[in-house]
């Protein structure tokens, strides 16, 4: 057992979070109230190096660990939520699939302008019918000649509006009765394909969040992910790793709440003395600081896996149902410990908590993780 | 151009000083590169962007400090260079000075540049007895630097005004807070970092005894500063409150 960062990774740490402080923190709380897109930010992102992280160097990124990926993902998101999941989403749903699926031609086309930061990465699964639950999906993909012609639409798709390319999933045919599902790369600027950003979010108000229409939408054959049929097992695959995205995010959430009311506690007086020599406020704090140790820890372990070529479905599913499920326990007690003041938004602990709910929903729900680890643990 | 970066390992500016035993506590703490040092760093490299060259940072200090060496190298430093002194007993600014001394004797070197204090100890010396030993000018506290050929044309912060230097190389100068705005280190340059030389010397690679660098100070007692007492308002009119604080001044702070 070895418990340590390496240097690397702690000289990342450091940086990545003077960076989330003096760059990402300062205008969180507009940007959420005016739904700005932390544009410059991914701009000096990119030029950090940071948007390619994991994937090779040949295609122009940081060729880093999974648990450095989690330390940024964590670090963004402590200071700003929106920031965090465009990162895990960029790097995690956009990147990945490519990197993992994708043909030498396929990387140096596609990868490399997301490792560069010239695009931001996101992925198609989502429709009203279908997520987690692939066999819903209804967007269908029609061979003729050497093209697929796409029809149907996504919704809730994180990145789309900053992209050059989004992989979907779509039926591809039928085998055995079941719905055959292929991922296949469409370019954002192809005849037919339209992408809004209709929606209305209770919190990541500052991430791009849109839907996805195509009507009669022709790509070339080539630009089809891995091998036809394989859609699903491949965004299986994806949302193992984007999971640990989700985990590290609702650490960065939770430590940001927990620091917060930490801090209150210690300045607010009532009855005569600071809430922090208070003992119902001292275990709630103390809760707080050991649910974080633990969520962190099943983090890097799940990471860890990952990085030793080990198989990590149970434990991402695990982090990110733990970490996603004790960082809203951690926001509400933040918001509880803050009184009337953390009702209001110059307080920011609202903002966590109201950004904190996706992440029990995203990338499959906490019921969906329950029956990833019950399926892993031979239920 | 040879650049040369002395750095030092400090402890994070956020950490809370704890006494043990009549020492400062590094339990638990966290450490950083000296800001200061930073400042230097930051502006060698600049000069390496405009002039070509090679940064080598130099520490003298504990083994640990490899890690502050790596973030200077991920910074974008070429070389870096460990002495370590964890066999001496004691060391002061004396000692640090003439084993970096002992480091240059043999380097040759257009410009050194440091911290103009360290956050710790703040005693602002190293600078300027290395450059006294070396024989050469140096200029504290430099805010603008700039270096055409052999010359160098220097703001340095004279508390709060302005002064403009011109000197020639070689020539040491330390850094004070706006000379530069220190980058963040990429993540290429991270990655790389690893792979940059960083050397370990012994004191005896630097023909140094132990004892001939001893600390030539003595470190008698140890302690935090009073706590801060809560202020006082005076009440009444204008005129008594005047009487009253000319009162206190007199009786209870005794400072007139």
């Amino acid at each position: 057992m070895h418990f340590e960062l390496t240097d690397e990774q702690k000289i990342l740490q450091k940086m990545i979070r003077e960076f989330a402080e003096e760059e990402v923190a300062p205008g969180a709380i507009e940007r959420d109230r005016t739904k700005t897109f932390p544009k410059e930010i991914f701009k000096k992102l990119g030029e950090l190096g940071i948007l390619g992280l994991p994937f090779p160097e040949k295609y122009g990124g940081g060729g880093a660990d999974t648990i450095s990926f989690a330390i940024v993902v964590e670090e963004l998101s402590r200071a700003c939520g929106s920031t965090g999941i465009t990162y895990s989403a960029h790097v995690s749903l956009g990147g990945a699939p490519l990197n993992l699926f994708g043909t030498e031609e396929q990387k140096q086309k596609y990868l490399i302008p997301i490792c560069t930061g010239e695009a931001l990465g996101a992925f198609g699964l989502t429709e009203p019918g279908a997520g987690s639950d692939a066999g819903g999906t209804e967007t269908e993909a029609r061979e003729d000649g050497d093209e697929w012609v796409i029809n149907g639409s996504k919704c809730f798709i994180t990145n789309a509006s900053y992209a050059k390319v989004v992989p979907i999933t779509a039926v591809t045919g039928k085998k055995d009765g079941k719905k055959e599902i292929t991922a296949i790369i469409v370019p954002t600027d192809s005849p037919g394909f339209s992408i809004d950003e209709p929606y209305d979010k209770m919190g990541l108000n500052a991430s791009n969040t849109t839907q996805l229409f195509f009507e009669d939408v022709r790509v070339p054959k080539e630009n089809i992910l891995g091998k036809r049929g394989e859609g699903f097992k491949q965004f299986l695959i994806t949302l193992d790793g984007g999971r640990i995205g989700i985990g590290a995010m609702a650490v960065g959430i939770a430590q940001a709440a927990y620091e917060k009311a930490l801090a209150y506690a210690k300045e607010r007086k009532q009855f005569g003395s600071p809430l922090s020599k208070f003992q119902v406020i001292q275990f709630k704090l103390a809760d707080m600081a050991m649910k974080i140790e633990l969520a962190r820890m099943m983090v890097y372990k799940a990471a860890w896996l990952k990085d030793q070529g080990k198989k990590f479905t149970k434990e991402a599913a695990m982090c990110k149902l733990y970490a996603s499920e004790v960082c809203m326990e951690i926001c509400r007690d933040a918001i509880q410990i803050h009184g009337g003041n953390g009702y209001m938004q110059e307080y920011e602990v609202e903002r966590y908590m109201r950004d904190a709910k996706l992440l029990e929903i995203g990338e499959g729900t906490s019921e969906v993780q329950r029956m990833v680890i019950s399926r892993e643990i031979g239920c | 151009m040879n650049i040369y970066v002395l750095m030092k390992r400090t402890f994070d500016t956020e950490e809370k000083i704890v006494i043990e035993n009549g020492r400062v506590s590094d339990d638990g703490v966290n450490f950083i590169i000296n800001p200061y040092d930073e400042f230097a760093i930051e502006e060698a490299i600049k000069l390496k962007d405009a002039h070509g060259g090679e940064v080598t940072v130099v520490t003298v200090g504990s083994e640990d400090a490899e890690k502050e060496l790596r973030t200077a190298l991920a910074m974008g430093c070429d070389k870096a260079v460990l002495i370590s002194t964890e066999d001496v007993e004691d060391t002061d600014q004396w000692s640090t000075a003439e084993i970096l001394a002992a480091y240059f004797k043999d380097k040759s070197f257009d410009i050194i540049l440091g911290g103009n204090v360290s956050n710790d100890n703040g005693t602002g010396q190293i600078g300027p007895r290395l450059a006294e030993k070396l024989g050469i000018p140096h200029v504290s506290t430099i805010v603008k630097l700039e270096i055409n050929g052999n010359q160098a044309t220097i703001e340095r912060d004279a508390e709060g005004d302005t002064e403009i230097i011109e000197a020639s190389l070689p020539l040491l100068v330390t850094a004070q807070q706006g000379l530069n705005e220190p980058r963040y280190p990429s993540l290429p340059g991270i990655m790389k970092a690893k792979k940059k030389p960083l050397e370990v010397l012994e004191l005896d690679d630097l023909d140094l005894d132990e004892d001939d660098v001893e600390a030539k100070t003595e470190t008698v007692e140890v302690f935090l500063p009073p706590k801060k007492q809560a202020g006082r308002i005076l009440e009444g009119d204008a005129d008594s409150q005047a009487k009253e604080l000319v009162r206190l001044l007199k009786s209870e702070a005794k400072v007139i």
